[in-house]
């Protein structure tokens, strides 16, 4: 048992209705009770599809429970196939009904209906949603994918994108282009958009391009046990990756042309001098491993940032995360705990986060920025434009995005000059952003109430404890250097406070004065 | 003297009702906990159940709670379920480490769900034993809000009736009014009962535990939200005696309410009339200007939260809607008939639900504007038909004559919307 507040996966058959809601013609019964339902509305509303999932769910009651609920089962796909007429049947059973045990596969299998029925296993107490996702995409190949030659032209499928998907949609466009500009012809792309029937034809492309591992890999490697299909490793997210893409993809397709790559900005948007303020921001990035994987290697190499704390909520991803991490001289942190995710960013004070929407609100709470960088994400996470993270329009999404919630250069350079200007001041937050000044960085306790963003309640507001005040450890800061350290803009202040406490204790000294404070600045000057 | 409108010359009550199984496109009862959570201040809601559970409660709820929220799922695990970990050890861990950080808590809800309920994980017993362990400081109730016994706002009931075997007992003669409402809601009630000179007035929940309140054969109560049937049948065992009323929807509602209160604690009606011809004139004010969109437009309810009947009756009553169908996942004919007698004979009453076939009628109808969830929501605007989320009527405060034009104005803004996105689109082109 473990309590959980806030969790950054579903549960496996999640991610299966996201394999599912993504593709034309095939259709899901999920056995389950009443109320798991709810999930539709990660579709219909977070993702603001116009047509339900297609899901039929048996809605089984406490009442069924000693009578049949195999039959009700059964019932719901004889019904789901009257009324939707399928070309495939995929069925699966919900946390509650792997309790049951019924075996909806066998169950199904024995409906003779004339349409392949495909059962998922999905161990609900064990796995989660990117597991449900990953092994529904393999069991649709394994029982679909028919033997037959390759496409005359060079072609590929990509593998991995699914309904619900942070940017799917974006990136699956952006690297058919990509792919369409270099010569090579995307055969099919799936699961999202992709029919049972064009999962049938995933043999006839000459190698596959992998875009999320989380959710295509195992199809991956079993077309290419299979199907002797290669695959792309790289993920082409960033100026440097995407061309390291390319080179690959060449090594795939030998005729393969070089893309035009009139329309990337982000390497001078990067270089440009105004971009100077970037150097050495102190980011901390987590989602799942291969955003963040990415994500760091354009922090550092391409942003200029310093990566100052990495993780990932995919523990099937840790080996890779870890090497990556150490790499960058760090301690990768592997958790699905959102409240161990809030104290390594509360320890670490970066100027910066990357991160999914929870990390958005640790960010909220504790008066960092963030810019959202993987699943899982909310509503304002789908836009209306065009907004891919993947291939050269990619990269320029990402030097906006991420830029996007910092204050700005010269801002900066007036903060600090004028810092008691009583409109334009420290607490006033990035002038382009509208509302209230982000709160002050706490290290509030852990029973501080909690505050409602919406809802009838009224919520509970406490105030949150100015941080600067407290002596953290055994530091004491004398008065005259906590005043200065006040005027410090709000958004280097947790640095200078953490650089100071650190300087001082390494050299024994445990009250910190004016001195103190310059001392330890100069000491970190760079 | 206060002149109500006139009932129906037919109204629902005997009405033959449809009653449908299959899909139900509804939540589960755990739902109620996003509201709970934030009516009961110091209380803790601890799910048992899976990560569906905790997924649920954060993708129902719509809005992420900053830190940390008054509620949690202890997710059962692959060990706890075969047996190698003893699942009570488990939880008593959990709670013990729980409480520890969250000393302000003085009453946890153990929350069944529906695969605790189907290992039959004795949460009562685990209850009663935990409350053994934390006593004094913290009380320790269960109740089950898994889907395979309750839809959505039952989850509330199976709350407030597993707090009732647990109130002090008393002698005294009082109302309690039962139902978790939005505090101003609350307090407008409160003081219109004062006003009235009814009391002393308690309330069920509470908003904090040293204000729970006590029960008896003198208790009299009126039930706020029209979900509460247990809740109902708990407190009938203890000896309180309901008062039957519409619910406190709209103008009339709320008087009818108000007055069903009245004439049991004997206000005399100059008085009632006093205290209710400002308020009410004002909301049938305000609703009448708000309603000038609905006026002759047809709605369909698909079945959600329990307030379908009540605000059906508001609708077609104070709005000049025309109801084509009623659908509410239960119908406890004792509860909901004040309501059904001033409906108007003509829609569709329905129970339960069988989401496909209820949406081919939905299609057959197109009616003006269709009340369902979340899920059902965008595909139908997608097909042309307007909606209301029926989460919204649970999440705003819409009772008693102060919010009775916020609550036509949920049901106006899908319409006015419609029609501003309609006209600027016929100008464009």
């Amino acid at each position: 048992m473990k309590l959980t507040l806030w969790t950054y996966e579903g549960p496996p058959h999640v991610g299966a209705m996201r394999v599912a809601t993504g593709m034309q013609g095939l259709h899901m019964v999920l056995h389950a009770p009443q109320g798991d339902t709810y999930a539709d509305l990660l579709f219909t509303m977070i993702e603001r599809r116009g047509q339900r999932p297609p899901v039929s769910y048996t809605t089984f009651q406490a009442r069924d429970l000693g009578a049949d609920t195999a039959g009700l089962f059964k019932q719901s796909c004889m019904d789901a196939y009257e009324r939707f007429k399928p070309e495939a049947l995929l069925v699966c059973a919900s946390c509650t009904a792997e309790l049951i045990q019924d075996d909806p596969g066998g169950l199904a299998g024995r409906l003779g209906l004339p349409v392949p029925v495909i059962a998922l296993d999905l161990p609900s107490y064990s796995r989660k949603e990117n597991f449900g996702a990953d092994e529904a995409m393999l069991q649709l190949a394994r029982a679909l994918a028919k033997p037959m030659a390759r496409t005359d032209h060079v072609s590929c499928n990509i593998l991995g994108p699914t309904a619900l998907g942070f940017r799917h949609r974006d990136d699956v466009a952006e690297i058919t282009g990509l792919l369409s500009d270099m010569g090579i012809a995307v055969n099919v792309a799936a699961p999202m958009g992709a029919r049972p029937s064009d999962i049938a034809r995933l043999g006839a492309a000459h190698f596959n391009v992998v875009l999320y591992p989380e959710t295509g890999e195992s199809a991956a490697r079993w077309l290419e046990t299979h199907h002797g299909q290669p695959w792309t490793r790289t993920i082409p997210i960033g100026t440097r990756a995407t061309r390291a893409f390319i080179d690959e993809v060449r090594g795939l397709a030998v005729a393969a042309r070089l893309p035009d790559t009139a329309r990337l900005r982000q390497p001078w948007w990067s270089a440009s001098v105004d971009s100077t303020y970037l150097t050495d921001k102190r980011v901390f990035i987590f989602g799942d491993a291969t955003h963040v994987m990415a994500a760091a290697r354009v922090a550092r190499d391409e942003m200029g940032f310093e990566v100052a704390g990495l993780g990932c909520y995919n523990r099937e991803f840790a080996r890779p995360m870890r090497t990556l991490a150490k790499e960058f001289g760090l301690e990768a942190l592997i958790t699905d705990d959102y409240m161990e995710v809030e104290r390594a960013i509360e320890a670490v004070r970066p100027e910066l986060i990357l991160g999914t929407q929870m990390e958005r609100h640790i960010g909220k709470r504790l008066g960092i920025p963030c810019a959202v960088i993987s699943a899982p994400v909310h509503v304002q996470d789908f836009p209306a434009r065009y907004s891919p993270q993947m291939g050269f329009e990619g990269a320029n999404v990402l030097f906006d995005t991420w830029v996007h919630p910092l204050v700005m250069g010269l801002e900066e350079h007036l903060l600090t000059m004028f810092r008691e200007d009583f409109e334009f001041n420290n607490e006033a937050g990035p002038s382009h952003h509208g509302g209230h000044a982000p709160r002050p960085m706490g290290l509030e306790g852990a029973a501080q109430p909690a505050a409602a963003e919406g809802g009838s309640m009224p919520p509970e507001d406490a105030p949150l404890p100015e941080p600067v005040v407290a002596a953290s450890g055994e530091v004491i800061w004398l008065a005259d250097a906590e005043r200065e350290l006040k005027k410090i803009p709000f958004f280097v202040r947790g640095k200078a406070r953490r650089n100071t406490e650190k300087f001082a204790a390494e050299r024994g000294v445990w009250q910190i004065s004016l001195d103190t404070l310059y001392e330890a600045k100069a000491h970190y000057a760079r | 003297m206060t002149v109500l409108p006139a009932l129906p010359a037919t109204g629902c009550r005997t009405a033959p009702v449809l009653r449908e199984r299959g899909q139900r496109e509804v939540f589960c009862g755990l739902t109620g906990i996003i509201w709970l959570h934030r009516k009961m201040q110091d209380a803790f809601f601890l799910v048992v159940g899976s990560r569906t559970c905790a997924h649920l409660l954060q993708s129902a709820a719509g809005v992420m709670i900053f830190a940390e929220p008054r509620f949690g799922t202890a997710i059962l695990e692959e060990k706890d379920l075969a047996g190698l970990a003893d699942a009570n050890t488990e939880l008593d861990r959990e709670v013990a480490r729980l409480l520890a950080r969250r000393p302000d808590i003085r009453q946890l809800f153990l929350v069944g769900s529906c695969p605790s309920e189907v290992i039959k994980l004795d949460l009562q017993r685990a209850a009663e034993r935990l409350t053994v362990i934390h006593a004094p400081h913290v009380r320790v109730l269960n109740y089950s809000g898994s889907g395979i016994e309750t839809t959505f706002t039952q989850g509330e009931d199976a709350c407030l009736a597993a707090m009732v075997p647990a109130l002090p007992s008393t002698e005294a003669r009082e109302l309690l009014l039962v139902g978790a409402l939005p505090d101003v809601v609350e307090d407008q009630a409160l003081d219109l009962l004062a006003r009235l000179g009814v009391g002393p007035v308690r309330c069920l929940p509470a908003r904090r535990s040293g204000d729970l309140p006590s029960v008896g054969p003198n208790t009299r109560f009126i039930l706020a939200q029209p979900f509460l049937g247990d809740t109902h049948a708990a407190l009938m065992r203890r000896g309180a005696q309901p008062i039957a009323a519409p619910f406190p929807f709209g103008a009339e509602g709320t008087t009818r309410w108000l007055a069903a209160i009245a004439a049991e604690f004997g206000v005399p009606a100059d008085r009632f009339a006093a205290v209710t011809d400002g308020p009410r004139a004002r909301a049938e004010r305000a609703v009448a200007q708000v309603a000038e969109r609905l006026r002759g437009k047809s709605v369909f309810f698909m079945p959600d939260s329990q307030l379908e009947v009540p605000l059906a009756r508001f609708l077609t009553r104070e709005c000049g809607m025309t109801a084509v169908e009623i659908g509410t996942p239960y119908l406890h004919a004792e509860i909901m008939g004040p309501e059904l007698d001033l409906i108007a004979a003509g829609p569709t009453i329905s129970e339960g639900q069988d989401v496909d076939r209820q949406l081919d009628r939905v299609r057959a109808a197109r009616p003006d504007l269709t009340v369902c969830g979340l899920g059902l929501a965008n595909p139908l605007e997608s097909e042309g038909l307007s909606t209301k989320w029926a989460i919204e009527l649970v999440f705003t405060p819409v009772h008693m004559y102060e919010q009775a034009a916020d609550l036509a104005s949920l049901f106006a803004r899908p319409l006015r919307r419609r029609a501003l996105l309609g006209a600027a689109q016929e100008a464009a082109e």
